[in-house]
């Protein structure tokens, strides 16, 4: 019992935190990065549920990211229904196309899957930039906000991002959670013990694409704006989504978390050139050189990210809360067991 | 009839240079088993290479000699100190390689862009855009000397992979890892010089590309695109498959952007793509056993 109670304490504290974060922080910036570290920890939940717990790595995230968002977008443009609605229903979307998917590539094994799953991406990003009457093609879909305040948002992606961890916690300590894992560490024995693998493989492609198909949808009523390269982007969202799963730790349940908050914070970081630290330090230095630093680093923004990827796999290749132990030992020189 | 004709020319020139990209893809997958996702990137670096030179005033096909060789120990050195180091990494997911080349590809396209910027550059030579006719076909002489080019490489890879003892070690390595190391052979020299040859040939395709497309930074992701394609279609770690690979690729593109439009170009490949995952998972090393 005091096992469990600690086990809730430190999530439930965190959640009260960020609950309360905007009675102090009113700067719309922060609170625009906060929703989408929030957005960011939805997507992350359903890469590892799929990617970390169940094995199969999914390197088209953006496919059911813009299923939903595209789900939204068009309900509002055509028949003029609130994009809200796509909240609820941009996740479905987003599993009607990832089970017919999946039950056609799950006999497809290991890197054949993550390759199959980028051509999905690819396919559906080609189709919405061809189908021009119906998806406004290259233009995108704009709709109006519905909210101008960004607080509704906060909450609105807080409650996602909790609903979506609760879940995660939910499902990887029920029966299937330990199905997944077991087709994750082999799967020719989980078929040898009777575990349908194909079904249990649909099922967490299915968790993972509908909660996808939600954080698009979130992000048309967020950002009113999409178009097939934004959403259906291969780095900005399918590489973003396991770097997040990966740089905080594969197979854990705070991992994307963690892994979510570091993320944002960084892109943020190189795409604002330290928010602004450098340019600051020019302007009260009067140092051309350290203002040109400043807009070295914001082009470079990308570079930097490619340097990180490289850098977080050679180094943690289990993510900070997979490494956990290792980093404990190795930069806070503590023993593990202790 | 003439038009269809000359589709299919350009189809199976254009398929040449693909073959030549599928093969450095296919030996690095065959062997190592891993995708590599900077492959474009590698020969998009071997475009500039090319397109730098020829700011100085040397020939794109003399530039495959210096582009080949940088290339080679660029290959040579990300395996040896990005990629085989996560070999020996105790790590849940296998795909964490994947996932490193995607990086590598990204540091790639951005230096690149750095340094060049985002702009289209093109390599101009004399021969760029003469053209020659057998009948009322016509032949770019460009794509004509690449394809050329494209056969004389396979076939000496083709040699090289059969004849030589190097070669016969890649291909042990790329049969069974284990079995090669039991049986005395460096398999992880031999990854690394793998990735190597990869990378230089991949060098090669895009200098015999570079006099007749537009060179940008952002050119690798749809090559890696192709890249795969043609692998998945000839069969992982067949030579001959990915010729048979490439050309089909060519010809399906050229076939879909006369009789469909240009904008159905890509949409062709990654159909080729997914059908053949589904009803042929081997590729076409399942039909000629070669």
């Amino acid at each position: 019992m005091p096992q469990a109670a600690k086990r809730n304490l430190y999530p439930l504290g965190f959640l009260v935190l960020v609950a309360g974060l905007p009675l102090v922080m009113r700067d719309n910036y922060y609170l625009h990065l906060m929703i989408l570290f929030l957005m960011w920890v939805v997507i992350g939940s359903a890469w590892n549920l799929i990617a970390g717990y169940t094995g199969q790595v999914s390197f088209g995230d953006a496919a059911f990211f813009g299923c939903g968002a595209y789900t939204a977008g068009l309900l509002s443009f055509h028949l003029g229904v609130s994009p809200w609605w796509g909240l609820a229903l941009g996740g479905f979307t987003a599993v009607a196309v990832g089970l017919p998917f999946g039950w056609i590539c799950f006999r497809m094994r290991g890197a054949y899957f993550a390759l199959a799953t980028l051509a999905l991406n690819e396919v559906l990003r080609q189709g919405a930039t061809i189908a021009e009457k119906f998806t406004g093609g290259m233009v995108g879909i704009l709709i109006m906000p519905s909210f101008t305040s960004k607080l509704p948002y906060y909450y609105v992606a807080l409650a996602m991002a909790a609903a979506s961890i609760s879940s995660l916690r939910w499902v990887v300590r029920s029966k299937p959670g330990y199905y997944f894992v077991s087709i994750r560490e082999d799967q020719d024995a989980a078929e040898s013990l009777g575990i349908n693998t194909h079904l249990y493989k649909m099922l967490s492609l299915a968790y993972a694409a509908f909660w996808t198909g939600i954080a698009g949808a979130l992000y048309m009523n967020y950002m009113g704006f999409i178009d097939p390269h934004v959403v259906f982007s291969l780095h900005d969202i399918s590489i973003m989504a396991i770097l997040v799963g990966i740089v905080g730790g594969v197979g854990t349940v705070y991992g994307p978390a963690v892994g979510a908050f570091l993320m944002v914070t960084v892109q943020e970081m190189f795409r604002s050139g330290f928010f602004g630290l450098f340019q600051w330090l020019g302007a009260v230095s009067g140092s051309e050189s350290l203002a040109k630093v400043a807009v070295v680093l914001t082009q470079a923004h990308v570079l930097g990210f490619g340097i990180l990827v490289v850098l977080v796999i050679l180094v943690l290749p289990n993510g900070i809360v997979g490494d956990w132990p290792k980093i404990r030992k190795r930069v806070f020189r503590l023993d593990a067991g202790t | 009839m003439d038009v269809f004709l000359q589709t299919i020319v350009a189809g199976v020139l254009k398929g040449g240079l693909y073959a030549l990209i599928g093969i450095g893809m296919t030996l690095i997958m065959g062997v190592m088993g891993i995708i590599n996702l900077a492959h474009g990137q590698l020969m998009m670096l071997a475009m500039y290479v090319t397109f730098v030179l020829s700011t100085m005033g040397v020939d794109p096909y003399i530039a495959l000699f210096i582009a080949m060789p940088l290339l080679f120990l660029l290959g040579v050195a990300i395996q040896k100190f990005l990629l085989n180091p996560l070999i020996k990494a105790d790590t849940i997911l296998p795909e964490n390689q994947v996932l490193m080349t995607v990086g590598i590809g990204m540091v790639v396209t951005e230096i690149v862009r750095f340094i060049f910027t985002s702009d289209y550059k093109s390599v101009t030579t004399t021969y760029s855009e003469r053209t020659f006719f057998l009948g009322n076909i016509s032949f770019s002489v460009a794509l004509t000397i690449a394809f050329a080019i494209a056969l004389a490489f396979t076939g000496a890879m083709f040699w090289f992979l059969l004849k030589t003892d190097l070669g016969r070690s890649i291909r042990a390595t790329a049969q069974d890892k284990d079995a090669a190391t039991l049986m005395g052979v460096n398999t992880g020299r031999i990854t690394v010089i793998t990735f190597g040859l990869g990378s230089g040939l991949v060098a090669a395709a895009g200098c015999l590309l570079a006099p007749v497309y537009y060179v940008f930074p952002d050119l690798g992701g749809p090559f890696t695109a192709k890249a795969f394609i043609i692998t998945i279609l000839g069969g992982l770690g067949s030579t001959v498959g990915a010729i048979f690979g490439g050309v089909t690729l060519g010809l399906a593109e050229s076939l879909g952007a006369t009789y469909f439009g240009m904008e159905f170009e890509d949409i062709v490949g990654l159909t080729i793509f997914i059908l053949v995952l589904l009803f042929l998972p081997g590729g076409f090393k399942r039909l000629t056993k070669v």
